[in-house]
């Protein structure tokens, strides 16, 4: 009697504790009142401990004078400019760095992670010896070991060591002339972006042409002729409008030119050494992730050991490795944090002297995390679509 | 419904507990038994760690003063040193009881920061040291156009170091860290043309450097730096006994009390004395501060007055040898004055 009683009720009207779906629903509600409230109750404690213990809160110190200096500006920024302006110069460091690094980084991991897998024995042991010796120092250290160990024991500015085309390199950082462009350099440019898009277009047909007739077309000679040849045409027919702005010895430093300042230099050369180790290991992981008889299959069509690598192993492999890319370049943003250990004014430096000089930590600290936050969320985004872009497409 | 009330009592519970641990810094003190005091993390006559470990300076000083009014031995002080950019969080936070760090008295950091300055225990200004024997010609500051210039961040300095290249109209590039010995480093391996900070920090620095009699400090002063210790904002009990614990230092040397003299003193018939030292019949001056009354006794026999705090870390007595000057006694035309005991 009992079962029958059970199933009459099991389709019917059932008690809601027992309906798995509003039981879901419940408690998900109750986990978002949970956490709102938590969130609520931590800002509402902080901003009444702040009046409590009379500290200035909110926003608004971003639009006051900052009255500090910075060294690298990548953007106009004088000791007159706003706390908002110093943040935004420190975000711009951190970004130039990161974005440099991880160009660096990629190219040198890539060459050491194949020369890991090269014939020749001593590149390959040259390669692991790399490997070995960065991946296993902390990164700080690889920061002040360029520094401290190579920068700083260069000569003062007055004994300079003369490179070539007037490129200075001492104690203060490495200095080049800067071009500075006279009037019609429009020109070029115009020219050079012309090139690049016919560049596009030879390649897009020469594409189609391959698809339909199997004729090849030598699309990169043309298109290196494009890019290059048409600039340099332009550049010659508006007479040569370019002069050169040479570094020049002044009372303290040169004076004049480009420099590149030793903070900057070993940061960049810290970081992408260090994560050039880690990518060294992905590439050949990825490498060797790629089954033996694709390339066999390639070299039975007639392919050379060039076009195998490049065609068929490198496309399959790249798959591979772009996840734990991505990883890495996360890794090297969030490493260039340590450039305040140097004096490099990237976010972490820029804003904990903002944070200083007006004391509002909480808002500092809060600013730097979010910056941090949408820099590798863009950043994973990006790779994201190139994961995406790589992935094996089926017919 | 039962977990988020029990949920709401715990907040509730909890921001109770956070605003009954702010009340009473005295009481708090005297429950654990020592005061923590914020250092720098090296500044010579300051504060900096002798070969013993033992913090020695003018600020640490005044920190055994406090220890000393409030548990009549000097001894019962823990030292936390701090970077230029972790100082007022530190004090803000609780994390030390008073800031005895080198610290230009300022008004916004008495206003938005939420401390309360307590006195001025140094009167500095900010100056410039450079390299003589690789800068031969530079003899003033106004000669630094274009040098590259080492600074601490988070200062008073970087701020002045700014205003004063742009009111003269000169260029220069900041060398900025966070830490005072990587500035130092910085400055050493040639990195700077020029330090800045407050002249009483070059003296100090210049000693610690490979070879001082290389480097010269310019004679030019750039901004006003009356250094002090300070308190966080809202305990006024607190404040109070930190403020007159620095008075007490400077009428004691007014007073001609020292160290050595203290405890003849006690039988001295001059009533200021008699107020100072807590021997008056009827006085409880020490008592109104929340101190037993002979706090001065206290301070003096664990630190000295004043003056011999100062000969003995900055002064004729120490490395540094730095004048009295503006430091001196109002009485011999310094700026020194303590409001009377009474």
């Amino acid at each position: 009697m009992a079962s029958q009683e059970i199933l009459r009720q099991e389709p019917g009207r059932g008690s809601f504790i027992n309906d798995p779906k509003i039981r879901a629903l419940f408690f998900q509600t109750l986990v978002v009142i949970v956490l709102f409230v938590s969130i609520w109750w931590i800002v509402n404690n902080v901003i009444e401990n702040l009046q409590r213990l009379h500290i200035a809160s909110g926003f608004q110190f971003l639009r006051n004078r900052a009255g500090f200096d910075i060294s690298d500006t990548p953007i106009a920024y004088t000791s007159d400019a706003t706390y908002g302006r110093a943040l935004i110069v420190g975000l711009l460091n951190t970004i130039i760095v990161a974005a440099a690094g991880i160009v660096l980084a990629t190219i040198v991991g890539f060459i050491i992670g194949i020369g890991r897998l090269s014939q020749n024995w001593l590149i390959r042991k040259i390669c692991t010896v790399y490997v070995e010796i960065f991946r296993n120092i902390p990164p700080l250290l690889v920061i002040f070991f360029w520094y401290s160990g190579v920068l700083a024991v260069l000569p003062p500015p007055r004994e300079s060591y003369h490179l070539p085309f007037g490129s200075f390199l001492n104690q203060r950082g490495f200095y080049f002339p800067r071009g500075v462009w006279g009037d019609g350099s429009w020109l070029v440019l115009v020219a050079f972006v012309v090139g690049l898009a016919m560049a596009w277009f030879v390649a897009h047909r020469a594409r189609q042409r391959q698809m339909a007739t199997g004729q090849q077309f030598p699309v990169f000679w043309t298109s290196v002729g494009l890019i290059v040849g048409l600039p340099v045409l332009a550049f010659l027919l508006a007479g040569m409008p370019l002069t050169f702005d040479f570094p020049k010895q002044s009372t303290f430093n040169l004076t004049g030119g480009f420099q590149i300042k030793p903070e900057f230099l070993s940061l960049l050369l810290a970081l992408s050494f260090y994560t050039a180790a880690f990518i060294a290991e992905i590439v050949r992981a990825g490498i060797k992730g790629v089954s033996k008889g694709q390339s066999e299959a390639a070299a039975a069509l007639g392919l050379r050991s060039g076009p195998i690598l490049r065609l068929v192993v490198i496309p399959q492999a790249m798959r591979i490795v772009i996840p734990p890319l991505t990883s890495q370049y996360l890794n090297l943003t969030k490493n260039s944090s340590l450039a305040i250990a140097i004096g490099y004014p990237d976010l972490t430096a820029t804003a904990g002297t903002v944070l200083n000089q007006t004391g509002q930590a909480v808002e500092g600290v809060f600013l730097m995390m979010i910056a941090y936050l949408v820099l590798s969320l863009v950043t994973s985004a990006v790779m994201n679509v190139v994961n995406a872009r790589m992935a094996l497409v089926e017919r | 419904m039962k977990h988020i009330a029990l949920g709401m009592f715990g907040a509730a519970a909890l921001g109770l507990m956070a605003s009954a641990a702010s009340a009473g810094t005295l009481d708090t003190v005297k429950q654990k038994g020592f005061i923590q005091c914020g250092v720098s993390t090296g500044l010579a006559g300051f504060s900096a760690p002798d070969d013993k470990g033992d913090w020695k300076g003018i600020d640490a000083d005044f920190c055994r003063a406090v220890a000393a009014a409030v548990f009549g031995d000097g001894s019962k002080v823990k030292f936390t040193p701090l970077s230029a950019k972790e100082r007022f969080t530190a004090l803000q936070s609780g994390e030390i009881d008073i800031l005895s760090r080198n610290t230009t008295w300022t008004s916004n950091r008495d206003s938005a920061l939420g401390l309360d300055f307590v006195g001025v225990t140094y009167y500095d200004g900010q100056g410039f040291m450079i390299n003589a024997k690789k800068l031969p010609g530079v003899n003033s500051a106004l000669q630094l156009s274009g040098a590259a210039v080492c600074v601490q961040s988070g200062t008073t300095t970087e701020l002045n170091l700014a205003d004063y290249f742009k009111k003269n109209k000169m260029e220069y590039n900041p060398v900025v860290f966070e830490k005072l010995e990587e500035v130092n480093a910085a400055y050493d391996s040639g990195r700077c043309d020029a330090y800045t900070t407050d002249q009483s920090g070059l003296y100090g620095i210049r000693l610690t450097l490979s070879s001082p009699a290389d480097h010269v400090v310019l004679p030019e002063i750039i901004s006003k730096e009356p250094l002090g210790p300070a308190v966080r904002q809202g305990d006024d009990q607190w404040a109070h006994i930190a403020r007159w614990t620095y008075f007490a230092l400077l009428n004691a040397e007014e007073a001609g009390i020292t160290q050595a003299n203290v405890d003849e003193m006690k039988t001295s018939t001059d009533p200021n004395i008699q107020r100072l030292l807590g021997t008056e019949p009827d006085g409880k001056y020490g008592a109104d501060l929340g101190l037993s009354n002979d706090w001065v006794v206290n301070i003096i026999k664990a630190v000295g007055n004043y003056g011999e705090m100062f000969e003995r870390n900055v002064g004729a007595g120490s490395p540094l040898k730095i004048a009295r000057g503006i430091n001196a006694l109002w009485t011999k035309g310094g700026l020194q004055y303590g409001p009377p005991v009474r």
